[in-house]
C-alpha cells in the first residue's frame, strides 16, 4: 500500500508541475516574433514611459518628503531633496510609540485571517465539489448568494453581536467576520472541479480515507489555487479599513492603517512624519507585491480576485 | 475586502459538478462509490457554522433592527415598522448622498475603463520589459486605503503640496467643493487603474494571433485592426470591467472619509458614510441600518446584471 501511495503523490506532482507550467505560459508569451523598432513603437515607448513616471511620482513624492527634516518639508517654492536627507522622521515616527505594536497587530490579524480562510474555504469547497450528501445543493446556492453581500451592509448588526459576544477591541473581533468568503469558496470549488477523478480513485481502491485523499492528493495539486487566495486574503486583510476602525478603539490594539489615520490627525502639518508612517505602512505590501507578482498577476487574470 | 469573481467562469450556475458525479459512479467499484459520498457534511461544516454566524445571521438581524428605532445604547427600542424606509426616501441627505455616490461612479468608471485599457495596449504592443509596466501601473493597488489617502492629502495639500508647489497655484484641491470631488476620482483612478490593466492584459493575450495576421494579408492597418478586431474581442471583458467598477463605486468610503470627511459641506460624503455617520456617530441605529439596506439592494440589482452578463457570456 505505501507504495502505490507514493506512486500516486508522485503522479500529483508531475500533474501540479504540468498546471503550473501550463499557468505560467498564460503570462509569458513574449519571444517569439521581435518586433522592430519602428517610429510607431518608440512613440508607444515614450507614452508607456511617461505614465509609468506619472504613476511612480506620488510614491517618490512621499518618500522624498518623509526624508527631509520637518522644517523644509513646505516649502515655497518647491524642492524635491530637502538640505540633508535624514531618516529624522522615521526615528520619531518609531520612537513615537504605537507603530510598531500596530505592525505586530496587523501581520497576527492577516496571519490569522488568511490561515482560516484558507482553512474553511479549501474543506468547504472540496465537499462541495467532491462529496454528496443531503442539501448539498441548496447549501451552495446559499453560499453563492452570500457573494452579493456587501460585508458594508453587515457593518451595524455585525458590531452589535461583536457587543454581545464581548469582542468589541479584541483582535478575534477583528478576525472573525473577515473568515466569511464565499467567492474564495467558488474559485476552490472550480478548482478542485477541473482536477481529474481518476486520482482519487485510485486512491480510495486502495484504502485510502477522505481526510487522506484531501491531504496527500488534493492539497498539493492546489498549490496555485491556494497561494492565490492566500496572498489577495492576506492583501485584503492588511489593508482592510472600516471594519477595524469600528471594532477597535483601543490605541494598543489598532492594525496599521487603522492607526495610520488616527495619526495623520494627531501629527497635523508634520509632513515628513506622516509620509514615514504612510511608507513603514505601504512597504510590507510593495514588497509582497515584488515576491509574488507572478501569483498576483495570475490571480486577477484568471480569477479576477479584487480586493476593493 | 471582498473579493469579485470574473474570469472566463465567473458567473455560471451554481452547479458543482453532478453530471459528472453520476457518470464517474457508474463507472467505479462499490469502495469508489463510498469514497465519493462519506464525510460530505464534516468537510463543510466549519465554513458553513462561520458562514451563518457571521453573514446570514447578521443579515437577517439587520433587516430586524432596520424595523426598529434602536440605538448603540440598546434603550427603548421598539419595532416600528416601516417607518425607517419611509423616513429615508423623504430624507433629502439620503438622495445626495446617493448622488454623490452616483456622481462618484460616473466620474470615476470612464477614466478607470478606458485608461486601463490604453495601458494594457500599448504593454501588449511593445512586448517589452512588462514586468516594469506591471509593477508601476500595478504596484498602488496593493497599497492601504490609508496609506493612499495619507500620500494625496499631502500631494493636494493647498500651496505646498506637489500638485499646487509644481505648478504654482493655491487651489484647496480637497476643501474647495468645485474640486473636491474630482481630486478623489483623481486619487482613485491612480490607486485602482492597475486591476483593470491586468484584466485587459490577459484578455489582449487570449486573442489569437491568426485574426491579426489574416486582417494584415488583408491590407488592414493598425488602427483598423484595432477597431475592427482588438476592441470587438475585449467586448466582454470591458462588460465585466465596467460592471466591477460600478459595484466597487457603490461601496465607496475610505478614500472619501479620509481625505475630506465627506466635506466640504458634504459636498462628496457618500451614502456608505452618510450610514456611518447616523449610525456610529449620531447613534440611530435603526435609521442607519434602513439606509444600508436601501444601499444593498442597488448593490444586489447590479450584481444581477453582472451574473446576467456572464450567463451570456457562456451561452454566445
Amino acid at each position: 500500500m505505501a507504495a502505490t501511495d507514493y506512486r500516486a503523490t508522485d503522479r500529483a506532482g508531475g500533474l501540479a508541475r504540468r498546471i503550473g507550467a501550463a499557468l505560467k505560459g498564460a503570462d509569458e508569451d513574449e519571444g517569439g516574433r521581435r518586433a522592430r523598432w519602428t517610429p510607431g513603437r518608440v512613440a508607444l515607448l515614450v507614452v508607456a514611459l511617461a505614465l509609468a513616471v506619472l504613476w511612480v511620482v506620488p510614491l517618490l513624492w512621499a518618500l522624498a518628503t518623509s526624508a527631509k527634516p520637518e522644517a523644509e518639508t513646505a516649502t515655497t517654492p518647491l524642492h524635491w531633496l530637502g538640505s540633508v536627507v535624514t531618516f529624522a522622521a522615521y526615528r520619531k515616527v518609531w520612537e513615537a510609540g504605537d507603530i510598531g505594536q500596530w505592525m505586530l497587530n496587523s501581520l497576527f490579524v492577516s496571519v490569522m485571517v488568511t490561515l482560516l480562510t484558507l482553512a474553511l474555504t479549501a474543506t468547504a469547497a472540496y465537499g462541495f465539489a467532491r462529496t454528496e450528501f443531503k442539501g448539498k445543493k441548496v447549501l451552495y446556492g446559499l453560499v453563492m448568494a452570500g457573494v452579493m453581500v456587501p460585508p458594508q451592509v453587515l457593518l451595524i448588526p455585525l458590531f452589535e453581536e461583536m457587543v454581545s459576544m464581548h469582542l468589541v477591541d479584541t483582535y478575534w473581533g477583528v478576525i472573525l467576520p473577515q473568515l466569511v468568503a464565499p467567492a474564495m469558496v467558488f474559485i476552490m470549488v472550480k478548482f478542485f472541479q477541473g482536477l481529474p477523478r481518476e486520482l482519487e480513485e485510485a486512491a480510495f481502491v486502495d484504502g485510502a480515507g477522505r481526510w487522506r485523499v484531501f491531504w496527500t492528493i488534493i492539497m498539493p495539486l492546489s498549490r496555485p489555487v491556494l497561494s492565490a487566495v492566500g496572498i489577495f486574503t492576506f492583501i485584503g486583510s492588511w489593508n482592510n479599513f472600516l471594519w477595524p476602525f469600528l471594532v477597535l478603539n483601543d490605541p494598543k490594539s489598532m492594525t496599521l492603517p487603522v492607526g495610520l489615520v488616527t495619526v495623520q490627525s494627531s501629527y497635523g502639518v508634520m509632513y515628513a512624519q506622516v509620509m514615514a508612517a504612510a511608507i513603514i505602512a505601504g512597504l510590507p505590501l510593495l514588497v509582497i507585491f515584488v515576491l509574488f507578482q507572478r501569483q498576483i498577476v495570475r490571480g486577477v487574470a484568471h480569477t479576477g480576485l479584487a480586493g476593493q | 475586502m471582498s473579493a469579485t469573481l470574473t474570469g472566463t467562469d465567473a458567473g455560471s450556475a451554481p452547479d458543482p459538478g453532478s453530471g459528472a458525479d453520476s457518470a464517474g459512479r457508474s463507472r467505479t467499484s462499490g469502495r469508489v462509490r463510498r469514497g465519493w459520498t462519506e464525510h460530505g457534511l464534516v468537510f463543510t461544516a466549519p465554513f458553513l457554522l462561520v458562514y451563518a454566524l457571521f453573514l446570514v445571521w447578521p443579515l437577517l438581524y439587520g433587516v430586524r433592527i432596520s424595523f426598529s428605532d434602536y440605538n448603540l445604547a440598546g434603550i427603548n427600542s421598539k419595532f416600528i415598522g416601516l417607518d425607517n424606509y419611509t423616513e429615508a426616501f423623504k430624507d433629502p441627505l439620503v438622495w445626495q448622498s446617493l448622488w454623490h455616490t452616483v456622481e462618484f461612479t460616473l466620474m470615476s468608471t470612464p477614466p478607470l475603463v478606458v485608461l486601463g485599457l490604453a495601458m494594457a495596449l500599448i504593454a501588449h504592443q511593445l512586448r517589452f520589459v512588462r514586468w516594469l509596466w506591471r509593477l508601476s501601473y500595478f504596484a498602488p493597488f496593493v497599497l492601504p486605503s490609508a496609506v493612499v489617502a495619507v500620500i494625496w492629502t499631502w500631494i493636494f495639500e493647498p500651496g505646498f503640496g506637489l500638485i499646487d508647489g509644481t505648478f504654482k497655484s493655491t487651489i484647496g484641491w480637497l476643501t474647495d467643493s468645485q474640486y473636491a470631488m474630482a481630486s478623489v476620482v483623481l486619487t482613485t483612478v491612480w490607486w485602482t487603474v492597475g486591476f483593470n490593466f491586468l484584466l485587459y492584459l490577459a484578455a489582449l493575450q487570449g486573442i489569437p494571433a491568426q485574426l491579426y495576421e489574416a486582417a494584415e494579408l488583408d491590407g488592414a492597418g493598425p488602427w483598423k485592426r484595432l477597431w475592427k478586431i482588438t476592441i470587438p474581442m475585449l467586448k466582454r471583458t470591458t462588460g465585466l470591467v465596467v460592471v466591477l467598477q460600478l459595484i466597487a463605486s457603490l461601496k465607496i468610503f475610505d478614500q472619501i472619509y479620509m481625505m475630506t470627511g465627506g466635506g466640504p459641506d458634504n459636498s462628496t460624503r457618500p451614502v456608505l458614510e452618510y450610514m456611518y455617520d447616523v449610525g456610529f456617530t449620531g447613534y440611530r441605529t435603526g435609521y442607519a441600518s434602513a439606509v444600508s439596506y436601501i444601499l444593498f439592494v442597488l448593490i444586489v440589482v447590479v450584481s444581477l446584471v453582472q451574473l446576467r452578463l456572464g450567463r451570456n457570456r457562456e451561452e454566445g
